[in-house]
């Protein structure tokens, strides 16, 4: 037998077990499970193209090295991105928590090290699943917070969280945000992330959803990260019986873009909607991974992610839909269609699945193409010049996944955000 | 919904503990020693006369094995495999070069008769031409033991032999095409058997010939401890067609055995290969004792413009299964195509599918796969399909659907969809329920009640499939048609 091949060190790899190192006891709280997740990453290294999740989004080649970490520029907190949205609004300035107003009543809120330091444990909603970016952010997590909305409440306004760079060197972000939603409360989250532009800073975030019984939240995240960063987005939830997450990722930022989701039922009757709308162009990259594992019976999942690709862009979906042994009537089905319109626009769709029930209704479905020429032909003998025909196709392709979005004035805001963007490629 | 009835009877007649053909050949054997290392090597070249850059071809690839690190990637599990622990050849004595039917060991003819296989050429009787004639090669162990309707091929022009003869008859063809669609780099199994691959068959069709006759070969594992490492190389010329089936059945023995298996298949400007296989090696035993593990390297290379090749493949054999035959589509407007349907039971654990590489222009490809899991089996559907830059108007449409029946199983769908051409278009489904309302409305409203409805649906679907298969296979695809996929997950 030949022996197994053992990696060299990167320096972005090097430099983050230094910097955990060097860190460690001025970390605050779970010492354990940073150490734990220290030692996995330590063992794994940067995921490249051969580690199966990663084999689209070669971290180890795009993270070279590590920016150093996080110093701010902010001599006050910034605007919201969705000015008149309203809300309760908490803002992470270069991974730094701070909130501008007092705390509804509803809500208790609490600085991420205070929590950790009295016991809270990270990463009880992310199941059996295991990543390294997810590692990475529990043992170098430096703050955040820590959010419990009560038992039978209904936010009126959405719990805005805002994850904002402002330095004018690159630098590196690690937060985290842990959210327990009481049973039968409903709930809004919106959550932003903004950085500057042309400038190479990484950014490792993740909030982490405990949906208590019959609880309803919907979540949705927009990036529009500076041109130049690396972002790397996780969202974890754990599902109790009869609760409803429905979460929509929308995103044209950043550089190069990990977005994770991983979702775990934990109690029977939960359903999902999950959607996703990517813009991308240029030389950017694009990642929407989900892990939706049916650990119970009588589980609804909903994933519809559309991809728009154009110039030399490349978009990626994994999806992989786990029905566990038992999992009977577990009902998930998930599409991924993607749109290139640029030559050089590439996507790649891996939709999985892994199912050990037998009466279960699961389906996938994913689709790659450029506009359909007899749409457009349709559309420009009606009198619209090329351009606006793409661009109403594009617009309405999207569309159909902001549809899920229940308030009237964030749609509205993000279906401007696609016309905007439709608008900027002609321009070009 | 639960699977029909219909359905897991079927199923339960394939089950492992079924398996018809594990009877023992009692014959002497020529055996190379145990083990694996250049000598071997040397020894199995010495067996077959082979010229000296074959055997420099096979050092190179058990040199460059030696370097290589089992896959691990699949979906399947297994003990780690001694290599050092089995024979690498094996032959049945006396057999060397029979001329006629009438010189081979009448216990081998015994065997292939037990197992169904026509080896018998019939006679043309008063200018009554038999319907579906088919050539065979039969393949036992490591040697090829006869070939049938060698003259009449001859005279069209085809050449049909076993491979080690083509080495020695027609070493430029062989020399040509050899290694070039499955290169000795290619993968771990790939590597292995270009070091040691004992048997298989040639096929040359020349430019602008139709094959006039089925062609089959009939792989039989009979010897303990012995690996069968075939080879398998069809060329089609320009403007040919040829349809090819494969067949495989070993005795049942509480070991595993190996079978790494290699077949290239080259289609130049215009040319068709049809190729099926119905893969049928020993399961094991219900609790997994035993049976064949199939790790297959299987390409087809669409070297010419317009030219196609189909792969339909029926699998319920083998304790494990590691098999994805695909196909490279360079040249301009040529097709691929791969119709399957996996049937796993007891502890079987497959992992199988298919590559349809697009690089050409207005290339095309269609993936129909059907999975069925019953017992305490894992079935996965693994499958890409891609793209590249100068892939113009490539179009693939891919369907997969998989079944289980009970609740000890798994069935799994790794589908890897990349496309770097935006005027590629790619579309892939794994549906439970592609039946239309209005079709379903039809059999109801004429009597039938929903479940029948699904079946006879349904099952016509699968015949579509099973349709591809040519006739002669049919017989023993045809207890599978009944199979319904009803209740079924993507």
């Amino acid at each position: 037998m030949a022996p197994s091949v053992v990696q060299m060190r990167t320096a972005a790899e090097t430099a983050l077990i230094e910097w955990f190192e060097a860190e460690a006891p001025a970390l605050v709280g779970a010492a354990e499970e940073r150490a734990a997740a220290m030692e996995r990453f330590k063992a794994q290294g940067l995921p490249g193209r051969r580690v199966e999740s990663y084999h689209y989004t070669d971290l180890r080649s795009v993270m070279r090295s590590l920016a150093p970490s996080a110093t701010s520029s902010a001599t006050s907190v910034p605007a919201a991105l969705f000015e008149g949205l309203g809300g309760h609004r908490l803002v992470f300035v270069d991974g730094r928590f701070t909130q501008d107003a007092e705390t509804p009543a509803e809500l208790t809120i609490q600085p991420l090290q205070d929590a950790l330091k009295v016991g809270l444990t990270p990463g009880r909603a992310m199941g059996k699943a295991s990543d390294v970016v997810v590692d990475l952010n529990t043992a170098l997590m430096r703050d955040g917070a820590y959010i419990r909305v009560a038992g039978n409440t209904a936010l009126p306004e959405p719990l805005v969280l805002d994850f904002i760079q402002t330095a004018h060197e690159a630098n590196a972000i690690l937060a985290r945000v842990i959210i327990e939603v009481g049973a039968g409360s409903t709930l809004t989250i919106v959550e932003t992330h903004r950085g500057k532009a042309s400038l190479a800073y990484q950014s490792n975030t993740m909030v982490e959803l405990v949906l208590g019984e019959g609880a309803r939240v919907e979540h949705i995240r927009v990036n529009e990260a500076g041109d130049r960063a690396l972002v790397l987005s996780t969202l974890a939830a754990r599902l109790e019986g009869g609760s409803a997450l429905s979460s929509l990722s929308f995103s044209s930022g950043g550089e190069t873009v990990r977005q994770q989701s991983f979702i775990t039922y934990a109690g029977e009757n939960a359903s999902l909607d999950l959607r996703g709308a990517t813009m991308i162009r240029g030389r950017q990259h694009c990642d929407n991974t989900l892990v939706v594992d049916h650990a119970v019976p009588n589980g609804i999942s909903r994933e519809l992610f559309r991809t728009v690709a154009d110039d030399e862009a490349h978009g990626v979906f994994q999806g992989k839909i786990i029905v566990r042994p038992h999992a009977q009537k577990t009902d998930g089905q998930m599409a991924s269609n993607a749109l290139l319109l640029g030559d050089e626009a590439a996507m790649s769709n891996k939709p999985e699945l892994e199912i050990f029930a037998d009466d279960v209704v699961c389906a996938h479905g994913a689709t790659c193409g450029s506009l359909e020429e007899s749409q457009l032909f349709y559309l420009m003998a009606r009198g619209l010049p090329r351009p606006q025909a793409e661009a109403l196709l594009v617009e309405a392709f999207l569309g159909e996944v902001l549809e899920a979005v229940s308030g009237e004035a964030l749609r509205d805001s993000l279906s401007a955000r696609i016309s905007e963007w439709l608008a900027a490629r002609q321009a070009a | 919904m639960a699977a029909v009835k219909e359905t897991v009877e079927t199923v339960k007649t394939i089950d492992v503990d079924q398996y018809k053909y594990g009877f023992v050949t009692d014959i002497e054997s020529e055996l190379a020693p145990k083990g694996l290392n250049e000598d071997i090597v040397r020894y199995i070249s010495a067996k077959k006369d082979e010229p000296a850059w074959l055997l420099e071809w096979r050092l190179d690839a058990f040199r460059r094995w030696q370097t290589m690190i089992e896959p691990t990637w699949s979906r399947v599990h297994y003990p780690a495999i001694d290599f050092q622990d089995l024979h690498y050849y094996s032959a049945p004595k006396n057999t060397a070069g029979p001329k006629s039917l009438d010189e081979v060991d009448p216990e081998l003819l015994r065997t292939y008769e037990k197992l169904g296989i026509p080896l018998r050429e019939q006679e043309i009787l008063a200018g009554v031409e038999p319907k579906n004639r088919v050539a065979v090669d039969a393949v036992f162990d490591s040697v090829s033991v006869v070939t049938t309707f060698k003259e009449e091929l001859k005279k069209a022009g085809v050449i049909f032999c076993p491979i080690s003869e083509a080495v020695r008859e027609h070493p430029e063809l062989v020399q040509k095409y050899l290694g070039t669609v499955v290169p000795t780099t290619d993968n771990y199994y790939a590597t292995l058997n270009s070091a040691v691959f004992s048997d298989g068959s040639f096929v040359y069709i020349p430019p602008g010939v139709r094959c006039p006759m089925e062609l089959s070969t009939y792989f039989r594992i009979n010897e303990q401890k012995t690996g069968q490492f075939e080879r398998t190389l069809i060329i089609a010329d320009a403007g040919s067609y040829v349809s090819y089936l494969e067949g495989c059945t070993a005795p049942k023995r509480d070991e595993n055995q190996l079978h790494a298996a290699v077949v290239e298949l080259v289609a130049l400007d215009d040319a068709e290969i049809k190729y099926s296989t119905v893969q049928n090696w020993y399961p094991g035993d219900s609790e997994g004792k035993g049976g064949i593990y199939n790790f297959v390297t299987k390409r087809g290379d669409c070297r010419g413009a317009r030219s196609k090749i189909s792969w339909t493949q029926v699998e319920t054999g083998s304790a494990i299964t590691w098999k994805y035959p695909s196909c490279i589509l360079r040249g301009e407007g040529s097709s691929g195509e791969f119709y399957s349907i996996a049937i796993s039971n007891g502890m079987q654990q497959v992992d199988s599918g298919t590559k349809m590489i697009h690089l050409g222009k207005n290339t095309t490809s269609k993936i129909i796969a059907k999975g069925i899991a019953a017992g305490r089996s894992d079935n996965t559907y693994r499958g890409q399909v891609s793209a590249h830059r100068k892939a113009t108007g490539a179009r693939n449409f891919t369907n997969c659907d998989s079944l289980l029946i009970g609740q000890e199983c798994g069935a799994h769908t790794i589908p890897y969809i990349e496309s770097k051409n935006a005027s590629a278009v790619f579309e892939h489904e794994a549906t439970t329920s592609k039946i239309a309302e209005d079709q379903l409305f039809y059999c109801m409203q004429r009597g039938l009640d929903e479940e029948e409805a699904v079946a006879l649906i349904v099952n016509g679907f699968v015949k579509d499939v099973l349709q591809q298969l040519p006739m002669e296979f049919a017989v023993e695809a045809q207890k599978l048609i009944a199979i319904s996929l009803e209740g079924s997950v993507g």
